[in-house]
């Protein structure tokens, strides 16, 4: 890895009750590069990606061990408040879940939750996020109109534009084009490719050729390992791993 | 033989089905036909006049007011009461904990308990500190009686929201408390009709009030005048020997009834409008 990593994960386990989830995992995430967990469903990729902005705090039974370093900062620190750690991050989950508000407080609930008040630079805020993800031309008619009324694929988008206000340093995509028809999926990806100059971003996918379009880095989890990690190319050209291979060539998903 | 089986069981549900839709238009019926010639803009604009009970003039109005303020002061100080409860049963203990656990069986068992009850105890408590019936005492008793019916309805509606919805507002940087915050707005349609559930049994209890609210025949002025509801008035007026006295039992049954069936559709028009603003769950 040329670059320094934005997250570095180290020996971290995670329990459900009893059930070991994840397992010894390291792995260094790089700066402003797109990184896709691939591998099959259950084998730990989502619980991965949830450790990053500790997401797992409220549910229960789950136990995590091991350090995640953000910015070199070990977010499971005792001393580090919550709230600051997920400030960092931008949160897409597999299907868009708006807040029950307009679509203009969708994008505003995070600045004002940190402390803007100031109406004009609100409008200026919602603006500047909303063409970012390239809804704005859609959406400027009807900002204060309940953010439910758009279609699947706008609501993904204005979830991404909320998540942006907030001003992250990290993206993290739960699968977050799994509900969306191909159309929005190819937006969804496009905004990734263009985010990534400014963002870090992490991508759980199971779609193979998902991952390839869109990550410089892929890493193949399975069974609550790491299995391989590489560039996109190299990884899926030329696993090193057997496993690797077969879920490549569709061995099994 | 199994065509038979379906058909047998079909018919039961049929029937069940039948026996309460009937029952439902069987008191209707019943209310309207025995009420409606004792109807008149008396009853809802007047109080009861010397000897009213005996069939000279008057009418209800004191209870009608004593209901409708008793109901509402009650819905509101028991949304007022469990809110809170349903907040921190939602958002800040965990599913397993124990807390919370204990918490549910509780108001499941208060949910049980019959309202004499409540009134009997309120009323042990109102002698102990030497105070009359009065309207607060009546109000405080029955928020005491509908604060489980309004838990439990607001709990259900509280845990409907998805997970993801709070998930996304942690991971903007909310706290519990802004996030509790969102859930209320999500669930918002829930506790309406919480509300209205609690306001229904509210306005419709009678042994709560018996003792607590008192009786009278004029308008409740302050929290301190006792309160005549419409339930007890209907009492008094069945047991009338004077079947005039009667009938205005059943005409004033017509009008709690009227009042509990306009509230659910103002109710439900609000809920519908709400709706359009809610995130699909």
């Amino acid at each position: 890895m040329t670059n320094t990593p934005h997250i570095s994960v180290q020996n971290l386990n995670l329990y459900y009750g009893t059930r070991q989830a994840l397992k010894n995992i390291n792995i260094n995430i790089p700066d402003k590069k797109v990184t896709s967990f691939i591998g099959p469903s259950g084998c730990g990729k989502t619980s991965l990606l949830k450790t990053f902005n500790r997401l797992h705090d409220s549910a229960l039974d789950v136990r995590v061990a091991g350090k995640v370093l953000v910015d070199g900062e070990n977010i499971y620190d005792k001393q580090v408040e919550v709230t600051h750690i997920r400030k960092k991050m931008g949160l897409l989950s597999q299907r868009p879940f708006p807040l029950p508000l307009s679509i203009y407080g969708n994008v505003a609930y995070g600045p004002k939750l940190h402390g803007v008040k100031d109406k004009p630079l609100l409008d200026a805020l919602v603006e500047q996020r909303l063409k970012e993800v390239a809804l704005w031309d859609e959406v400027k008619d009807r900002l204060h109109t309940p953010a439910t009324g758009l279609s699947i694929g706008q609501q993904q988008r204005l979830c991404l534009a909320r998540g942006l206000a907030v001003e992250p340093e990290i993206i993290l995509g739960d699968e977050p084009t799994s509900a969306l028809d191909p159309k929005s999926t190819h937006k969804v990806e496009e905004l990734f490719l263009e985010l990534k100059n400014k963002y870090t971003i992490v991508l759980v996918t199971h779609i193979l050729r998902q991952a390839r379009r869109v990550s410089d880095y892929i890493v193949f989890v399975y069974d609550g390992q790491i299995i391989e990690f590489g560039p996109t190319e190299e990884l899926l050209l030329n696993p090193k791993e057997e496993l690797t291979k077969d879920y490549i060539r569709g061995f099994f998903s | 033989m199994k065509k038979l089986e379906e058909q047998f069981f079909k018919t039961l549900m049929i029937l069940a089905t039948l026996l309460i839709v009937g029952s439902f238009f069987g008191i209707i019926f019943t209310i309207l036909k025995k009420g409606l010639p004792a109807m008149n803009m008396d009853m809802i604009t007047q109080i009861p006049q010397g000897g009213y009970y005996q069939g000279s003039k008057g009418g209800v109005l004191n209870a009608i007011a004593g209901s409708l303020f008793l109901a509402l002061g009650a819905s509101a100080l028991a949304l007022a009461a469990s809110l809170p409860i349903v907040m921190y049963l939602n958002v800040y203990l965990k599913k397993s904990s124990v807390l919370g656990r204990i918490t549910r069986l509780s108001f499941d068992v208060l949910f049980g308990i019959p309202s004499i009850v409540y009134g009997t105890f309120a009323f042990t408590l109102m002698i102990y500190f030497g105070n009359k019936a009065s309207l607060l005492a009546g109000i405080i008793t029955v928020a005491a009686l509908v604060v489980p019916v309004m838990v439990r309805t607001m709990d259900e509606a509280f845990r409907s929201c998805p997970k993801e919805l709070s998930d996304a507002a942690y991971s903007l940087g909310a706290t519990r408390w802004e996030t509790a915050k969102v859930l209320v707005l999500q669930a918002v349609s829930g506790i309406q009709t919480a509300v209205l559930l609690a306001f229904g049994r509210a306005i419709g209890d009678t042994a709560a009030v018996m003792f607590t609210a008192g009786f009278g025949d004029h308008i409740p002025s302050s929290l301190a005048s006792p309160a005549p509801t419409l339930p007890l008035a209907i009492f008094f007026q069945l047991s009338s020997p004077s079947e005039a006295v009667q009938a205005r039992a059943y005409a004033s049954a017509l009008i709690l009834t009227f009042i509990v069936l306009v509230i659910s559709i103002a109710s439900r028009l609000l809920g519908k409008r709400l709706q359009k603003n809610k995130t699909r769950s």
